[in-house]
């Protein structure tokens, strides 16, 4: 029946590591916010781990935290894609290194 | 091994290799796709570690809205043009730096207690799941940061209308 939680602590941190590449290695600001939220489940994954194995139910109650913090996040960063993609006409984040507008 | 422990390992595989896929393919709609199957996955092992109201949030609001919003924003960019290739100069310190992540944090998990091969022990199960004793502490216990996200959710939305609006 149970799953070992070293093995749930493993796959959190390599989703939070294939997150951190996406970051790291993608120019498409699109790309690198759904990466954000990569990093973002993780860390919730970590949050039920740990609630299950202390009995503590505060656990998944900051998970719901985090993903209405993760719904504000995307809006208002998708929004900034789109207004970037107005002023500039592209997505890519190496070709946006002036902030004057 | 037991069943839920099998079947664990297959949709973290499912949910590792999808995540790869979400920053390994070219196309952002593949990206978006392989994103749905990802948050589909993960929430099914919040099932599996028997927390069924979370696993329902996520399906509604991951896989329901936030890629919806990403699939409406990818269609209103234009996306020809965003088929572009990965940064190559930096691909091998990103590499290292994924690596350096996940060595350290594996180092941490071996120093700590955790490292001892303990196994889950699961709550006592009643029909209904969880619900119950969730919202209790929702509304009971954790009712001023409630109230806190909602007000953080309603200057988000403020926040992306202002921002996207055609003229400031």
């Amino acid at each position: 029946m149970p799953v070992p939680p070293n093995h749930v602590l493993v796959f959190s941190l390599l989703l939070f590591a294939v997150g951190v590449l996406g970051v790291l290695t993608r120019r498409n600001a699109i790309v690198i916010l759904m990466s954000i939220e990569l990093m973002m489940n993780a860390a919730n994954i970590n949050f039920i781990m740990f609630s299950q194995r202390l009995h503590d139910l505060a656990g998944q109650v900051f998970s719901v935290f985090t993903i209405a913090v993760a719904a504000g996040e995307v809006a208002v960063g998708l929004a900034i894609v789109l207004a970037l993609f107005r002023n500039r006409d592209t997505v890519y984040v190496d070709e946006v290194h002036i902030m004057k507008g | 091994m037991e069943a839920p422990a099998a079947i664990f390992y297959i949709l973290a595989s499912i949910a590792l290799l999808s995540a790869v896929m979400v920053i390994w393919s070219r196309n952002v709609v593949h990206s978006a796709i392989y994103l749905v199957l990802t948050f589909l996955c993960v929430a099914a092992v919040y099932v599996l570690l028997r927390a069924e109201f979370v696993a329902a949030v996520q399906v509604l609001v991951y896989a329901g809205g936030i890629v919806v919003l990403f699939l409406f924003v990818i269609m209103l960019v234009n996306l020809q043009d965003t088929l572009g290739p990965r940064v190559r100069l930096h691909a091998t310190v990103s590499g290292v730096v994924g690596a350096a992540v996940v060595g350290l944090i594996l180092y941490v998990y071996s120093r700590g207690p955790l490292a001892t091969e303990r196994l889950l022990s699961v709550p006592p199960a009643d029909a209904a799941g969880n619900l119950q004793a969730i919202g209790q502490a929702l509304y009971r216990d954790f009712v001023l940061p409630f109230e806190i996200a909602s007000i953080l959710l309603l200057v988000a939305m403020i926040g992306a209308i202002v921002l996207a609006r055609q003229k400031y």
